[in-house]
């Protein structure tokens, strides 16, 4: 693993540094460099409102481009998709899925995180390397012995096949346990003293106190669940049972030139992500700063 | 009967029929060895119940399918018929099918277009971005905003963007007389298409962990520089980019990994098309398991994947001495 000294692991959020310098600002340079940068970022953000002005424009790609502001905007394209296609069921099930892997990586990992943080034992830095070498397989490697595992175990077609291999995440133990390692120990030392077993420990003073990690990984695994292509992809069949990325996937083939229907169901994909990424950005950036995971 | 529960029930249990078994830790007469080994197994008994929870799944559905890719790498075997031992006949075929090469080759292709891409235009950000300027953080959230977008809605939004007649990227060029190609649509431009909506995607991925290495360099090496009469340019050359060295190391480890690993957007945007112009290895390994049920042949390009990707990323480890800067 490459120097991460210069990067702050912990995953709590930091003050924001001061600025480079505020006293010596290029002041000729300053306001092209901000023109620069907020053109860009109009450019980086166009995709996204391009995406929902087609969504209400009925007709978008049969006839012609739709207008930027367009002229009879209107819901067809979402009640199309959510009378006409099974998008209201494949949405639950992206919630579903999402939930539970989250909260099972959340379990799994913060109970991992705790013993390689407070509870030595002999080989236990062995251990640790194992788990973090999980990290390096990629998924591609796994994916015919895993298809085979998963049809011998009748998960095929089941939700339990796209669970079970995401229950854990070795990336989530060695974030929550960067955490709880600078989380003083003075503090389980005064609870054992007042008779505090690890469960107790572990419950009521590590895991209150690394919650903006958790509220990072939370983030992450939401994200990489919602997101989840390719294993969804070889598990699932039924159409009641895919995922929002299969759906719309699949749709490019069924709305061929209908494209307000295909970027309102982008738009519906994107809604749930979007609110939780304004909602705890500061610990998703934090997440990437320090661990570089998308 | 009575002594199935005897023996059923918990070893920390007081027991008043004479057993001298383990004692609770508050019992007024301690036997200290016998104290000393129940407590260790409680211990004991904590950790693997703390570590089962995500060592199973991690041995079960990360290592062990590891190495039965590997021994599947060794047979033929459609998925259902029992397999065959070939030994490395499944190599032998993949190194000298064209069809290998090609997906390699365009995988590399992806790669060459994406890594510069998103590297020079984070670092630019991530300069930017550093500076003070007015909202800032907001500027910032803008450019992060498509990491948290899945794949295949930006290959969704990516492919009407591009489309050849009526999207708006090729709208744009007419304004300046300059007639856009077929997109995802051209063999020759599949893998450009690919890229872009790639770099678009991950672009402030790179720039907050770029951000995260600017803010670690210590404030007082620009002082010291300007004192020395360093212009922003050689502070650039000699302050940041040397300081910023182990960042840049882990941006390209990590886009290597993930380049080498190309799928999803591959898969929404072209399938792999036209005529296989944009067919990344990953394709290849998916295409050979699903479509022509070659579990073996797919095992096996999958370990000369990550035999690949491992030996790229030593190499890397290996020569970071000679241009990473470990202050």
């Amino acid at each position: 693993m490459p120097d991460q000294s210069g990067l702050k692991l912990s995953g709590r959020p930091s003050p924001a540094p001061p600025p480079a310098n505020p006293r010596r600002g290029r002041s000729a340079w300053k306001p092209i460099l901000i023109l620069a940068v907020v053109l860009g970022a109009l450019v980086m953000f166009f995709p996204f409102l391009w995406t929902l002005v087609t969504s209400v424009s009925p007709g978008a790609g049969l006839t012609d481009r739709p207008k930027l502001i367009p002229d009879n905007p209107s819901w067809s394209a979402y009640l199309e998709l959510f009378r006409n296609t099974s998008f209201a069921r494949v949405t639950l099930n992206s919630l579903g899925l999402a939930a539970v892997t989250t909260g099972l990586q959340l379990i799994t990992s913060s109970m991992a995180a705790y013993v390689f943080s407070r509870m030595p034992f002999p080989g236990r830095g062995a251990v640790f390397a194992g788990y973090l070498a999980t990290i390096m397989v990629p998924m591609q490697v796994l994916m015919v012995p895993l298809f085979v595992q998963m049809r011998d175990l009748h998960l095929v077609d089941n939700y339990l096949g796209v669970v079970l291999p995401g229950m854990a995440s070795a990336f989530g133990v060695f974030l929550l346990r960067q955490a709880m390692n600078s989380v003083p120990r003075e503090l389980d030392e005064a609870a054992r003293i007042d008779g505090a077993g690890h469960l107790r420990i572990f419950g009521r003073i590590v895991l209150p106190l690394v919650g903006p990690s958790l509220a990072t990984l939370t983030v992450f695994s939401f994200m990489s669940s919602w997101n989840a292509f390719l294993w969804p992809l070889v598990i699932l069949r039924s159409p009641q049972l895919k995922t929002l990325p299969l759906a719309l996937a699949s749709m490019q083939g069924q709305y061929t030139t209908q494209w307000d229907v295909m970027m309102a169901g982008s738009v519906i994909s994107i809604l749930p992500m979007l609110a939780i990424y304004l909602f705890a950005q500061k610990y998703v950036i934090q997440g990437v700063a320090s661990t570089g995971i998308k | 009967m009575r002594t199935a529960a005897g023996a059923a029930r918990c070893p920390g249990e007081p027991q008043a029929d004479g057993v001298r078994a383990a004692r609770p830790a508050n019992d007024p007469s301690p036997r200290p060895a016998a104290q000393r080994s129940r407590r260790r197994a409680k211990y004991a008994l904590t950790v693997g119940l703390f570590l089962l929870p995500s060592a199973v799944p991690l041995v079960c559905f990360t290592i062990y399918p590891m190495f039965s890719a590997l021994w599947t790498s060794l047979h033929e075997w459609n998925l259902l018929s029992p397999m065959r031992w070939v030994g490395l006949d499944n190599y032998r075929q993949l190194l000298s099918d064209p069809a290998t090469r090609r997906a390699f080759g365009n995988t590399v292709y992806y790669i060459l277009g994406y890594l510069p891409l998103v590297y020079v235009g984070g670092l630019g950000l991530a300069l930017a971005l550093n500076a003070a300027i007015p909202f800032r953080n907001f500027l910032r959230g803008v450019y992060f905003l498509p990491v948290v977008t899945s794949w295949i809605v930006v290959a969704l939004v990516w492919r009407w963007l591009l489309n050849p007649s009526v999207g708006v990227v090729n709208l744009v060029l007419g304004w300046f007389g300059l007639d856009g190609p077929g997109w995802w649509t051209d063999p020759a431009w599949a893998m450009p298409s690919i890229i872009l909506a790639s770099a678009w995607k991950d672009l402030g991925f790179v720039m907050i962990i770029l951000l995260a290495g600017l803010q670690a360099i210590p404030q007082d090496l620009y002082e010291a520089a300007r004192v020395d009469g360093a212009g922003w340019w050689s502070r650039l050359r000699h302050v940041t980019w040397p300081m910023l060295s182990p960042t840049t190391f882990f941006v390209i480890v990590i886009s290597l990994i993930n380049g080498f690993q190309v799928f999803d957007q591959v898969y929404a945007m072209t399938g792999g098309g036209p005529a296989g112009a944009s067919t990344v290895v990953v394709q290849q390994v998916y295409d050979l398991t699903f479509r022509y049920a070659q579990a073996g042949l797919a095992s096996a390009l999958s370990w000369l994947l990550f035999l690949v990707v491992l030996a790229v990323t030593v190499v890397q480890m290996a020569g970071q001495r000679r241009w990473v800067d470990y202050a």
